[in-house]
């Protein structure tokens, strides 16, 4: 898998590194070569038809669903002016600070049969138990719902873009050629922003895969609770990772569909240099409906979630915030803060290897390294518990030989493990954000600064660090709001009585403790605002450019 | 075939173009030249149906088709408009875009026509090839040809080779009056270029500020500009300033010289006139001597700038030599002005 062209210390250095990153995921598919036939038995008679279909439909669906609400979204942003625009602009982003399992809580507590929904309706018409329909939240339709939700800002974002950079000159020419609106739209604005819809759809569609919390508490068997019941129903740890390969298998398909879309969206943008057409004036009730319309996505992903929360949160904040609480805060922030220092050194050091290096071998193994986001958190974490456990074990055998002693499960017990799962599925985060900032830092910059015969340590303190830092920094947030917001992977590697506030969440809500969960919860989305306004100031800034 | 009638164009309060008549004969190739920010680019877009007039009519083939608050829609104007950046679909591949405008025509004559097209640019073999895989001149004959596949009443072009290589443009600007012409098409380029300009054009007009200052030849407006502005724009030369004498003659540092055009001025009135580099000839018998100040050699003419060295002037003039006529800068020479077009400005 490594290829070392030349032996220099970068191709050494960051091929360890790699190869402790990429250990997890071959294991993974290595433990094919060991078939379980048993336990396969028993989960082809039972459970496995659930676990793909429910899995793919549940992908499928979200994946539909975030192009129907996204799309049509960022269609309206883009090309008209309407009363708040610029408002929901950054606002729709916000429901991505909502993680799913949360989500999927707040509207539980809010449908269900002792809800104030259903209680007002049943009060309102004298209603009883089991005399009228109610659509069920706790099933799969009601996971799509949840998932979509709060995914569909991927497609929006991408979808804004292209819808906005259409030149105007490609409209202009499409009515000299004597196309009709309709027309225009089908024959040209979509098919030029599918590979960014697409895309948009494909990562929404690999979340809903790797998705363990709603599914979990919303009692739906997919391939990652299916993982966990493998692993801690049957103690089955190989046929757990063999369901995580198949699991992989459909990921890669998604990642294939990405890989395709990225490449297009590079040749569709290629040489546009027009600005895009002036955004359509929309006045009055027509105004104000598109508003209406853009707000209700907002409103459902985010608003009315954190409402609740917040109501929930000011009944029980009293008996909550206690000395339990202030570690659970302490742990997650420690753990979060600990996980974004270590990925973000590892693309700094990963972004100055590939820009020293032109060797082909140490940019594709850097790549093919980043691809960890794609991989659902229950994937990775089972990897990396089964090869941590057996190099404990080696360990102990090694160091009770040698010096008669055994430190215990210094790597698979300890926080390493959580710090290395985590490094595999946020490295691209925070690649993307070093490789952007790389960009600006241009090698003639640095040979002109080396033409004035500063040393390279000059160079670095007074061109790279004040070039890289804006990116260094938002790499290191959203390295931190997403370990903040990790929830499978944490639940199976979180060392014995180590709690964070996702684990605690989860907990108190599975076990129907819906208003405890409150707390924890708020603070999740609250500390996972701040990279989406973060983010949405940046790109205000660069498209104001 | 087009013609503007007294169009102004405006945005938001702010008018851009005003007092525009213009007038463009079948088959004749024509070109709105300016610097950046003249308005002639408006003009264009009005033309094609993207932007409404404030005020006068557009007519196509002796048809209104823009007056104030009333516009036909782009769609039924039957013109074709090649832009700047192409606007290529970056989705559809060579014979796709091409055949873009070609929905009436059945699908042989479609493919018929695309093949027509682009043996007329030399871009066989290409049909299948997509946008983002072909140079920046053969995107730009792409776009040209798409446009003129539905063979349009009017062609309109952008700034069609500003996208390229310098050393490309004028010899794609002949290529393309070539094509136009073996097509018959009337078109209107925009353009900031005089050379491009000159190598298209049959007719040209040079905007100013917003207002069409001159519409006609490149030699008429070359050799007789109607204003400064326009003997600014065009060409190199400068302005020399003179006075009115009696008999209706002119002084000057350059001697005195009899005012030919119908216009009249008062006697002692300070005027300017214009000097080409071609009105200056060397002649080392002259009386009337100039001192070198700037050079650049440009193969087969040099460039000179000269200071008159009569006591009263401290004018300049430009001059292009024959190569051979090599002088050092500060050094002295006789030079003899032969003027064809005496061109006079009240100052």
């Amino acid at each position: 898998m490594t290829k070392f062209s030349r032996c220099n210390p970068w191709s050494l250095g960051v091929g360890l590194i790699c190869l402790v990153l990429i250990a997890p995921i071959v294991l993974i598919f290595a433990s094919l070569a060991l078939p379980q036939y048993e336990v396969w038995q028993h989960l082809a008679e039972t459970v496995l038809a659930d676990y793909v279909t429910n899995s793919l439909l549940l992908a499928f669906g979200v994946g539909v669903l975030v192009v129907l609400i996204g799309g049509p979204l960022a269609w309206a942003v883009a090309r008209y002016e309407f009363v708040g625009r610029s408002h929901i602009q950054w606002l729709a982003l916000l429901p991505l600070a909502m993680p799913a399992y949360i989500i999927a809580y707040c509207y539980t507590g809010l449908l269900d049969f002792a809800g104030p929904v259903q209680s007002a309706l049943r009060a309102s018409f004298g209603w009883k138990y089991g005399e009228y329909y109610f659509p069920e939240i706790r099933s799969l339709s009601g996971a799509v719902l949840m998932l979509s939700l709060v995914l569909y800002p991927y497609v929006y974002m991408l979808a804004k873009t292209a819808f906005s950079e259409l030149p105007s000159s490609m409209e202009e020419t499409a009515k000299s050629l004597g196309c009709s609106t309709s027309q225009f739209i089908f024959k040209l604005v979509l098919p030029i922003a599918r590979p960014a819809i697409l895309m948009g759809a494909a990562l929404a569609m690999m979340e809903a895969f790797a998705d363990y919390g709603t599914v979990q508490y919303f009692g739906i068997s997919t391939f990652t609770t299916g993982v966990f019941r493998t692993w801690f129903g049957l103690g089955n740890g190989i046929a757990a990772a063999q369901l995580a390969a198949m699991l992989t298998t459909f990921v890669m398909l998604l990642l294939i569909l990405e890989f395709y879309s990225r490449r297009k969206i590079k040749y569709y943008s290629q040489g546009q240099k027009r600005g895009p057409r002036p955004r359509t004036q929309l006045r009055g009730a027509r105004g104000i409906l598109v508003a209406g319309l853009c707000l209700l996505p907002i409103i459902l992903g985010f608003m009315i979630p954190v409402g609740q929360l917040l109501y929930w949160s000011i009944h029980t904040y009293s008996a909550q915030l206690d000395a339990a609480f202030v570690s659970l805060v302490w742990n997650s922030f420690y753990l979060a803060a600990i996980t974004a220092l270590v990925v973000v050194s590892l693309a700094v050091l990963f972004a100055y290897a590939k820009r020293l290096n032109t060797s082909r071998g140490i940019h594709a193994v850097i790549n093919t390294v980043s691809l960890g986001y794609a991989l659902p958190g229950t994937v990775i974490a089972i990897g990396a518990m089964l090869i941590l456990t057996q190099l404990d074990i080696y360990l102990n055998d090694l160091t009770e030989a040698w010096f008669n002693f055994t430190p215990g499960l210094v790597l698979s017990g300890t926080l390493f493990a959580l710090v290395l799962v985590y490094s595999i599925r946020f490295l691209a985060v925070a690649m993307h954000n070093l490789d952007t900032g790389m960009a600006r830092v241009k090698p003639s910059l640095d040979e002109a600064a080396k033409s004035f015969g500063v040393s390279a340590w000059h160079i670095i303190r007074t061109i790279h660090i004040p070039l890289l830092k804006t990116s260094i920094f938002s790499a290191c947030l959203l390295v931190f709001v997403d370990v903040l917001k990790e929830l499978p992977a944490t639940l199976i590697l979180r060392p014995f009585n180590f709690n964070t506030l996702a684990v605690r969440t989860f907990e108190l809500a599975s076990d129907e403790r819906l208003m405890e969960a409150a707390i924890p919860a708020l603070a999740i989305v609250l500390v996972g605002i701040v990279p989406v306004v973060f983010l949405s100031r940046m790109t205000d800034k660069q498209n104001s450019r | 075939m087009l013609r503007l009638t007294d169009v102004a164009i405006g945005y938001d309060s702010q008018t851009v173009v005003d007092n525009l008549d213009l007038h463009l004969e079948a088959g004749q190739i024509g070109c709105l030249l300016g610097a950046s920010g003249c308005g002639k680019t408006s003009i264009l877009r009005a033309i094609a149906g993207f932007q409404e007039v404030t005020c006068g009519q557009i007519s196509l083939r002796s048809n209104v088709v823009s007056e104030p608050n009333t516009m036909l829609a782009a769609q039924k104007r039957n013109i074709g408009v090649v832009f700047q950046d192409y606007a290529l679909f970056p989705h559809m591949t060579v014979a796709q875009n091409i055949a873009f405008g070609l929905h009436r025509l059945s699908k042989d004559e479609r493919q018929q026509r695309v093949r027509e097209l682009l043996n007329l640019v030399g871009l066989n073999g290409l049909e299948e090839r997509y946008p983002h895989g072909l140079s920046g001149g053969q995107q730009q004959r792409v776009a040209l040809v798409r446009a003129m596949a539905p063979k349009p009443d009017l062609l309109l072009l952008d700034e069609p080779f500003s996208s390229l290589d310098s050393e490309l443009r004028e010899a794609l600007a002949i290529e393309l009056r070539s094509i136009l012409k073996h097509e018959n098409t009337t078109a209107l380029l925009v353009t900031h270029d005089q050379y491009e300009a000159f190598a298209m054009a049959d007719v040209i007009g040079v905007m100013h500020q917003g207002k069409l200052m001159q519409w006609a030849d490149a030699y008429t407006l070359y050799h007789q500009p109607n204003s400064k502005a326009v003997a600014n724009f065009i060409g190199e030369g400068v302005l020399l300033s003179g006075k009115v004498a009696e008999h209706k003659q002119i002084d000057c540092a350059l001697g005195t010289f009899n005012q030919t055009n119908q216009r009249t001025y008062s006697v002692g009135q300070s005027v300017s006139f214009l000097i080409r580099p071609d009105d200056i000839i060397l002649d080392p018998s002259s009386a009337i001597r100039a001192k070198v100040i700037d050079k650049a050699f440009r193969g087969s003419h040099i460039w000179y700038r000269l200071q008159l060295l009569s006591p009263d002037t401290q004018q300049q003039v430009i001059c292009l030599a024959p190569s051979h006529h090599n002088y050092a800068i500060h050094e002295s020479l006789g030079i003899r002005l032969d003027l064809k077009h005496l061109i006079v400005f009240a100052d």
